[in-house]
């Protein structure tokens, strides 16, 4: 009986999760929509600090996705995956100081070493155990952060990179009026999402599912493992290059903060805070982080044991991220519907 | 053809596979037994590439497949299910067969486009249909029964259109009725797939009822091939593995 019930409730769920192409016209029309609403946001209401706000979402949210397309997809638990994120927003801002390229340029050229980087790096650690690939990568962020603090010449060591990023307008947007740093932000965010959501649906996407829920088996079926590995943390890479972009931008600048591994940290934190089973979750879980983050500094000095305890509450109360908790209610609460 | 050339496999110093040679027929359908520790699951194992033989060759179609990683050896058309069913716990029936074809279809180039393609899908519904799964088709596969999942360990070996198949004990843990269930399908599968089957068994009754050809593994080494009357007229397989009292019965 309950079987049987268990069936119907999957069959009701389960077939648009492969219907790919419907789903991915749906995925674009969404993405629309967000990004009308965003684009909207600064003319209903004037706060700089909701846009600001939004900016960080979108520079945090980009890093936190990819983290999940490692955690949460490929079962790669990266504890180093902020050093890309420190990457981005250096290379983009030393690009820009000291060559003055204009700034798609200087966007492309710091993804083009983020995935060089990226790809040195991940073919030494994704062969390695869980255990092993989680301290490595923790081991490489470190290394990329004393660099940051020991090269002064280039990084200007812990005071990071200061005197501004000039940004020179391209193609009639010029980021150093706000507004237009907002609307591209929501573009990158929107674009990356987008990317990062085909390559979750994509028959590569599956490979990673495969990868994470029983590697061995992949491989005897012809996946080439440690490759598909490589693949996807050189895109994680990139992406969350993209998010360091963003916030050397926002800040105009780059700090040592951004390489160091409370960063990966925060990654870690978002995901389990939004939960890596959906794609938006971590999303969610950025915008509940930063919002916890303004709130919590202003109200109290003791914001780590605030921010402790709410992290112990989805840890061990709810065993999982907001985003699965409220997809296994909906699927549960439709389930008995029918039933 | 699958030719076995003198293959061999030692761990410290116990020969667990010791100069075989066997050839296996193209859409024959063989059996390989032996008593526990014989040998049976290394030999799949040098066969797939998950261990890597000290010596010999594995030729498929003339093509030495010894030394070779899993996914190359698998790509040459040699598929295989296990021992304990090995699935993709979180995907349900459907997704494992899609994204298993999927995989397939990548490394032929067909990357980026529409998931699932009409082929995908015709291969996946193909393979699903042939092992009665179609009706599960959106259970998550750790709700399967046992049963089911071992089929569906069989359907991943089979939605890549193997030349040659490898079955690690296809009735393992199965009461009497599921094991005759499982060695029928087995047989329909050969009968209708027109593949080179391989399996390894550990019950007689079945070995003798259906298996056409039968190797007989002892120690590591082959110590007879044949049709099953005359395994069960040879005189040392009766001696080393049959003529314990539980398969009295089964020789005579």
């Amino acid at each position: 009986m309950t079987e049987l019930r268990a069936g119907q409730g999957a069959q009701t769920l389960a077939p648009p999760r492969i219907e790919a192409r419907p789903q991915r016209y749906r995925d674009v029309l969404i993405a629309l929509a967000a990004f009308v609403v965003l684009a909207l946001l600064p003319m209903m209401f004037g706060s700089k600090q909701l846009l600001d706000f939004v900016i960080r979402c979108a520079a945090y949210g980009l890093f936190a996705t990819s983290l999940n397309l490692l955690v949460g997809y490929t079962g790669l638990i990266s504890f180093g995956h902020g050093m890309f994120f420190g990457l981005g927003a250096y290379g983009f801002g030393l690009m820009m100081q000291k060559t003055g390229v204009p700034i798609p340029v200087a966007f492309l050229v710091t993804l083009a070493i983020t995935c060089v980087i990226a790809v040195i790096i991940g073919a030494i650690c994704v062969r390695l155990k869980e255990i092993y690939f989680a301290f490595v990568t923790l081991a490489f962020q470190m290394l990329i952060h004393s660099t940051i603090l020991s090269w002064q010449s280039l990084t200007g060591g812990d005071q990071g990179l200061r005197g501004g990023i000039p940004r020179p307008p391209f193609l009639g947007i010029d980021l150093s009026n706000h507004l237009h740093l907002y609307i591209t932000s929501c573009a990158l965010l929107v674009i990356g999402l987008l990317l990062m959501r085909q390559i979750a649906q994509s028959p590569f996407g599956y490979t990673l599912r495969m990868i994470r829920d029983n590697a061995t088996r992949a491989s005897f079926i012809g996946i080439d493992v440690w490759r598909a590995k490589l693949v996807i943390f050189v895109l994680a890479a990139l992406f969350a290059a993209t998010g360091g972009m963003i916030m050397a931008l926002f800040v105009s600048g780059a700090y040592p903060e951004f390489a160091y591994w409370t960063i990966s940290g925060e990654g870690i934190f978002i995901n389990m805070l939004g939960g890596v089973t959906t794609f938006l979750g971590p999303m969610v879980g950025t915008v509940l982080l930063l919002i916890l983050n303004d709130t919590v500094t202003r109200l109290t000095e003791y914001h780590g044991i605030v921010l402790g305890v709410v992290i112990l509450f989805f840890a061990i109360g709810l065993r999982k991220g907001l985003m699965d908790f409220v997809v296994e209610w909906f699927a549960q609460r439709r389930g008995e519907g029918r039933g | 053809m699958l030719e076995i050339r003198a293959l061999s496999k030692s761990f410290g110093g116990v020969k667990a596979t010791d100069n075989v040679s066997l050839d296996f027929a193209d859409g024959s359908l063989t059996a390989v037994i032996g008593p526990n520790g014989a040998g049976k699951s290394t030999f799949f194992n040098l066969i797939t590439g998950a261990l890597r033989p000290d010596a010999g060759q594995i030729l498929l179609n003339g093509v030495d497949m010894a030394g070779k990683a899993p996914p190359e050896i698998v790509r040459h058309g040699i598929g295989r299910a296990f021992q304990v069913a090995s699935i993709f716990p979180s995907l349900t029936v459907e997704e494992t067969m899609l994204a298993a074809v999927g995989a397939d279809q990548r490394r032929a180039g067909v990357m980026r486009r529409r998931f699932p393609l009409v082929e995908t899908r015709d291969r996946a519904e193909h393979a699903m249909e042939l092992l009665g799964l179609a009706g599960k088709r959106n259970r998550t596969a750790a709700t399967l029964s046992h049963g089911d999942q071992k089929l569906l360990d069989i359907a991943l070996a089979l939605v890549l259109e193997p030349k040659v198949l490898l079955l690690d004990e296809p009735t393992a843990g199965m009461g009497t009725e599921e094991r005759w269930r499982m060695i029928d399908k087995v047989r329909e599968l050969w009968e209708k797939q027109k593949i080179t089957v391989v399996f390894i068994e550990h019950d007689m009754d079945i070995v003798f009822k259906i298996a056409p050809a039968i190797v007989v593994l002892c120690y590591g080494r082959i110590l007879a091939t044949g049709t099953p009357e005359a395994i069960r007229r040879n005189e040392a397989v009766i001696e080393a593995y049959l003529g314990s009292d539980d398969h009295a019965g089964a020789v005579a």
